[in-house]
Formats: structure tokens, sequence, C-alpha cells
């Protein structure tokens, strides 16, 4: 067993991308949630608007690069203006059944035939990153090493400009939630009646919210499909969605960089694990697949069980996360 | 087609009808044993994969065979239709087989009904032939039907007015139990769906594996335990572990969690995991590919007037009907009915009258599943799927919004809306996007009238 390769890899993904958009998906999720206590089931959505409104405009309007980007910051708010307008005056649980609801409809819709010449339906959206790795500073396919950690010249790229977007949200969102706008907000979070008896508009505040970490997730979604190189309908399904979730109540709703923190816990766990029972001896290799035929083919199938148990168990023992406190733990009943 | 019962494995025939008729004056009556055509040849030696293929022509309404289509049995290999449309392919051994019909070889304008079920994942089991269905239409490719190149033409409206009422009926055995849960213990379940898809997965177990088999040591036991079952046993056993499961999921997590004082929204996360987790376990036992039962899977449709109809449909449109009527008077007559409704009225009151709250919730979670269960037998007569259950998600919770959450009674009517409103809706929608119409119904309930068709006109904000 080869552990110097293992940790090398859990290493490198402690700064990877899965970390980057995850984290930033989480930060968004951490402002509807964690300080508004929005339940929004859907952030998958946000990222496939985020990542289609770039893909959409370079693909079928055959506009540049840039001003894609702004157009999936623009769906990202049209979506949440869409999804929050009907439900925030409800009850929470509302808007977490039309969140769920919506991105799940969105991927069948971006995958509808009819769509071929707008989304490339099932085939998807392929070369429309160009114009960002031109500005690339870092030979395309060398190797650059720092002691432990190693990356693609064009990963590297990608992952320098992603750690900028990260940490630039969390000082965004760390500077508007001590501004008096957050204090406001968490006082919704709290009691929105008494909020809205000092005359603040809970409404507009939790919209702005669902807004705010929508347009943070569709940036999000954007960064995975820039790296990836592709856009495709179905790696937006929904257990990106509750991964973030799981992300989220790991680090601890309501703080500042629990995003971070959750999605470095998340992924080193993940990693390793895959490859540590990759690298397993024959024996016990053996042994796993003859009694409960575990192999590489649906080790990732465990995984997501582990996500929706480990989801289940922190919800249940410890709702203010790893690192959280209870005081603004938002899991609370309002 | 043949309408006998054949033998499987080493139980005896005259023992195995006898259950099966005690089973079948148990489940409602409604069963005419006859009604119920089994595809199975009795098959003394090596098993066969078989199946035809052959197309409606619109114009006369004859079936046309589709002779030349290859078809390929992974790791055993390729034959193909003869004149009739048939083929045969003799497998080894029972097991597992992926069974892909190679479109190319297609004539023009001959698609497939549903381009998802291809390739095919089917289970053969021993002594038995094994039917495989690829739907062919002529013209263009969608899922159940086609697009709308049809027209709206009376027949198609009636054709469609049915599947949504089967649709619907379905979906109101699924959404019962939710909107009661909510009702009682305030709990928006999001696994509920799970508890769908997990009823057809493990009938589909008792069908093929008996009521032990699926555990691997037992498999060796003779039927009905380690040797498959007809499906009719298997999906009333389906129902009772469906049953089993929600008591256990009450007992073990939520009813702790509610007397620990978890919030309603940490509640809420938690059966999130729980459905993420129940989805995915389900996918590693029963692997990804679509599969149908083993018993009246290959059924022709009967045409009754403008519309055409499988008795198995006409079957379980009947006895959904039947249970859902029975659901009603127990909850109109008797005792625990009406604790139910008085819990999910207002528990404080409820509990005040000395209504054994918990006692209730349990009922409301064994009843529940129970049903969601026998819905995902009803849904799995065309196919079953491991991931089913959230597949239909938005119906549902579509369903329950509609009608008033927290209500049986608006579950029943908002399915049935959802179901007719889907189905229709493909005379001027893909059928590929028809569900995209519970999200709008779900979007307008909730700017006109936020507590559904039968709630109450309270304050929900």
């Amino acid at each position: 067993m080869d552990w110097g390769f293992i940790f090398e890899r859990t290493l490198s993904t402690m700064f990877g991308i899965e970390v980057v958009v995850f984290a930033l998906a989480a930060v968004g999720l951490n402002v509807q949630f964690g300080y508004a206590g929005l339940l929004n089931f859907g952030q998958v959505g946000f990222m496939a608007a985020g990542a289609y409104g770039l893909g959409v405009t370079v693909f079928w309007l055959e506009w540049s690069f840039w001003i894609g980007i702004v157009f999936g910051i623009l769906y990202s708010i049209v979506l949440a203006l869409l999804l929050g307008l009907p439900t925030l005056r409800l009850r929470a649980d509302y808007l977490a059944i039309v969140t769920i609801a919506a991105s799940e409809t969105i991927r069948l819709f971006v995958r509808w035939r009819r769509m071929k010449e707008v989304t490339g339906a099932s085939e998807g959206i392929g070369e429309f990153a160009d114009a960002f790795y031109e500005l690339s500073p870092f030979g395309e396919g060398v190797r650059y090493e720092f002691g432990p950690f190693s990356y693609v010249g064009r990963d590297l790229w990608v992952l320098l400009v992603g750690w900028v977007i990260l940490l630039l949200a969390v000082l965004l969102v760390w500077r508007l939630m001590s501004s008096p706008w957050g204090r406001a907000l968490k006082s919704v979070r709290e009691d929105e009646d008494a909020a809205r008896a000092l005359g603040k508009n809970a409404y507009f505040y939790k919209l702005q919210a669902l807004m705010l970490g929508g347009v943070l997730a569709g940036i999000a979604g954007m960064l995975q499909v820039v790296q990836k190189g592709s856009i495709q309908a179905d790696t937006f399904n929904p257990v990106i969605t509750f991964t973030i979730w799981a992300i989220l109540i790991l680090g601890g709703p309501g703080r500042t960089f629990s995003p971070i923190i959750g999605a470095m816990i998340y992924w080193c766990l993940i990693v390793f694990v895959e490859n540590f029972l990759r690298q397993l001896p024959e024996g016990p290799a053996d042994f796993l697949e003859d009694t409960i035929e575990l192999s590489v083919l649906n080790i990732s199938q465990l995984r997501f069980m582990l996500v929706g148990l480990g989801l289940l168990l922190l919800a249940r023992f410890r709702p203010q996360g790893i690192f959280g406190s209870r005081e603004e733990m938002a899991l609370d009943d309002r | 087609m043949t309408t006998t019962d054949h033998p499987r494995g080493r139980m005896q025939p005259s023992r195995r009808q006898r259950i099966i008729r005690l089973l079948v004056v148990l489940a409602g009556s409604l069963l005419v044993p006859g009604l119920l055509a089994s595809s199975a040849h009795a098959q003394e030696d090596e098993p066969e994969i078989f199946g035809s293929l052959n197309y409606e022509d619109s114009e006369s309404g004859e079936d046309v065979p589709v002779v030349g289509v290859a078809i390929d049995v992974e790791g055993v290999g390729t034959v193909e239709t003869d004149d009739n449309g048939d083929f045969r392919v003799v497998v080894p051994e029972p097991g597992d087989y992926v069974v892909t019909l190679v479109v190319e070889s297609l004539p023009e304008g001959v698609n497939l009904r549903n381009p998802d079920n291809n390739p095919l994942l089917t289970t053969v089991s021993e002594n038995r032939d094994r039917r495989v269905l690829f739907p062919l239409v002529l013209g263009e490719e969608g899922e159940g039907g086609g697009s709308t190149s049809g027209g709206i033409t009376g027949r198609r409206v009636a054709q469609l007015t049915v599947e949504g009422l089967k649709q619907g009926l379905y979906l109101a055995m699924a959404a019962i139990g939710l909107s009661l849960i909510f009702g009682t213990t305030g709990l928006v379940n999001f696994a509920h769906a799970e508890l769908v898809t997990f009823g057809m997965i493990i009938t589909y177990g008792f069908n093929f594996y008996g009521f032990a088999g699926m555990i691997g040591f037992l498999a060796p036991l003779p039927g009905p335990f380690g040797d498959g079952v007809n499906l009719i046993p298997a999906a009333l056993f389906g129902m009772i572990a469906g049953g089993v499961i929600g008591y256990v999921l009450n007992r073990v997590i939520f009813r702790p969690a509610r007397s620990a004082g978890v919030s309603l929204i940490a509640q809420l996360v938690m059966t999130i995991g729980l459905s993420i987790f129940l989805r995915y376990l389900m996918l590693y036992l029963f692997g990804g590919g679509p599969r149908t039962f083993g018993d009246y899977s290959a059924q022709r449709a009967w045409s009754l007037g403008p519309i055409e109809l499988t008795p198995k449909d006409l079957v379980a449109m009947g006895l959904s009907v039947v249970i859902l009527v029975g659901v009603a008077s127990y909850l109109e007559l008797t005792r625990m009915g009406k604790a139910m409704r008085a819990v999910a009225d207002n528990r404080e009151l409820a509990e005040s009258t000395g209504i054994d709250v918990e006692r209730v919730i349990t009922f409301v979670w064994v009843s529940g599943a129970s049903l969601a269960a026998l819905s995902g037998v009803f849904f799995g007569l065309d196919q079953v799927k491991w991931d089913f259950g959230f597949r239909i998600l938005l119906l549902v919770f579509a369903a329950v919004t509609l009608g008033g959450l927290g209500t049986a009674y608006g579950a029943l009517v908002g399915a049935l809306v959802v179901g007719l409103a889907i189905n229709l809706s493909t005379l001027f929608i893909d059928a590929e996007v028809k569900n995209m119409v519970a999200l709008l119904i779900l979007v307008v309930t909730l700017l006109f009238r936020p507590q559904g068709i039968l709630g109450k006109a309270e304050r929900i904000g």
C-alpha cells in the first residue's frame, strides 16, 4: 500500500477545484440559510443558471465569453426572483419544495431535444472558454510543483482565479454581515415578526439574500464548467445540492469561513477513502468484493450514501456543525 | 397470449395457486386471475430471452412487424428479428443480462418509444423464459407516446385522460401519507418518495428471489422463501414491508428526534439526508438499469372504445380506487381515522381530549408508507428503477400543495388534477418536458391560493 501516494492525493485535493467550486456555492447557501434562514434546496439550479447563462451566450448568441459571464450572473438573479417572489411570503418549507422542484426542472429543460440549438440538449456545450485560457500566464501542459502539491498549468490558472473569487466572496459576506444590512437579515432569521415590527421589510431582505446567494452559486457553476471545458445537463443533478448542504452543516452555518472548512473536510475525506479503497491489497479488496460487492465501480454510490447519512446525523445531533456555535444556529424553529 | 400461470422453481402449483386465491380474495375481489396474462413459457432446459418488435400503423390500426433488427444480449450474442418481428436468444444460465436494441438497424421512421429503456437490464430466473419489451413508434421518438405532432383528436384526448387518471390515482396513494405525516407532525418528509421506490424494488425482489432469497445464504430455500413468487403475493408483502419501514423510520429516527426537541427545520434536513441515503442504497443493491417485474410485464392492450389499456393497468386502477375509497371511509368512520384527522387539525386540542398522539403518528407513518409502497408496485408495472421516487417527487409535492398540505382529501384531489394536467399537456408540449407543468401548478398555487384547494385560509406566512 502506497501511503505516500494516498496522502499526496488527499493534500492536493485540499486546494483543488472541487473545494473551490463547492465552497463558493456553500458561501452562497450560507448567505441564504446560515444568515437569512432560507431553505434553498435547489442550489444546483443556480449553478446551472450561471453555467448555461455563460454557455448559451457563447454557443447560441455567439457573443464573447465576458458578456457570457454577465449573462450568467443575470440568469442567477432572474432565477432567484422567479423562485423567491411567490414563496418568500409563505412558511419556510414552501421555498424548499419549490427550489428542489425547480432545479430538477431546469435540468430537464436544458436537455430537452428542442433546445438543441440553444443549450446543446443532451450533448451539451463545449469550447466556450478559450478567451479565459488565453489570459493564462502558465504553460498549458506544464506541471508546476509546490512542495507536496502539483498541478497542471491549465488547472493552476483556474485554481488561482477560483481562490481569488472565493476569498473575495468570503470577504464580501463577512463585511456585509457586520453591516446594518446583515444585522437586519439576521434579525429576520431570528424573529421575523419582531423585525417587521421594527419597520424592516422582511420579504425584501429575504429576497436579496436569495439573490446574493444565487449569484455566488452561479459563479461557482461557471467556474466548474470552465474548468471541465464542457457544459453537460446531467452534471447538474440534485446530489450536488445535498453535498453543498452537507458541507455547510459540516462547517457550521452562519459562520464566515465554515464553507471553506466544510468543503476541505468533505473532499479530503472523500478522496482519502476512495484512494484508500483503490490501494487496498488484494486480500481485503477481494473480501469486500465478495461480501458486499464493493468495487471501484460502485464506490461513488457508497460515497453518496455517506453524504446522506452524514447529513441525517449532523442535522439530528450537531445542527450547529462541527465548529459552529449554538448562537448562530440556523436550524432552529421560527 | 397465454392465460395460465406457470410453475416456477420447486413450488407445487396447487399449493401456490391456493395461496394466490387466498391473497386475491384478501386483495379486494377485483382480481380475476384470467384477466392477468402471464408471459412466461414453462421451459425445462436453458432459459431464453425473447420478444417481438412491432409498431402500430396509425391508419389501419394493425400491428406491423419490424424485420431484421439486431438485438444484442451482452456476453451471449446478437440475433435479428424474423419475418414476424420475433426474436429469441438462448442464455446459458439464469442471471442478469443487458439487452440492447441496435438503434441503427431500425427501419427509417421507426423509433423507440422510450429511448431511455435501451439498453435494458433484465433478470432471467430459473426455468422461465424472459420476455423483453422494446415498444416502437412510427415517427419521432419520445417518452410515452411521442410528441405533439399527433394533433388534437377526440381519441387522443380520451387516451390521455385515462393515462392521467391512472397516474393521478397512483400519485394519490403516494401523496396521502406525505400529507398526513405533515398534518400530524408538521414535518415535510422529503424521503417519502423513496418509499415508493422501496415498494417497487422490494416487490421485485420477492417476485424474483422469494421472501428470503434476497439474503444470500437463504437463497437455497424452496419457494416461496428462496425462490420467486407470483407478483400478486409479492406486491402484498411489498406493501407490508413498506409499512414496516414506515414504522422503523418513525420509531428509530423521527420519534426520538421529536422527543429530543429537534426543530422541524432540522428534521426536514434529516429527511433530505435520509432520502439520499435510501436512494443510493437502492442503486447499490438494485443497479442502475430499468427492469420489469417477472409477471404481467408483456401484455397486449385492450381496445375499450376510443382508449387502449392493458389488463394489468385496468386492474391496478380499479384496485387503487377501492383502496382510496377504503382510506376515505377509514378516516371518516373509524376511531383511529377520526383521531388522525383530529391530530392533523389541531394537535394540542386533540391531545387534551385524551387522544394518544404518538400512537396516531405511528399509525400515520405505517399506513402512509405502505400506501406509498403499493403505489410503487403499481407504477412499477411499467418499469422498476432505482430513482423512480425522485422522478415523481415534484409531482407528489405539486399534488399535496395544490390540494392543501396536511389534508388527506386535498392530496387525493391534487394528485388527480396533477395527473390529468400533466398528461393532457402533451397535447400541446413534448412528453419529454411534461413534468414542467407540475412546477407551473406548484408556483401558481403558491401565488394565488397558498393554502391549497382544500386547505383552510389561515395565515401560513
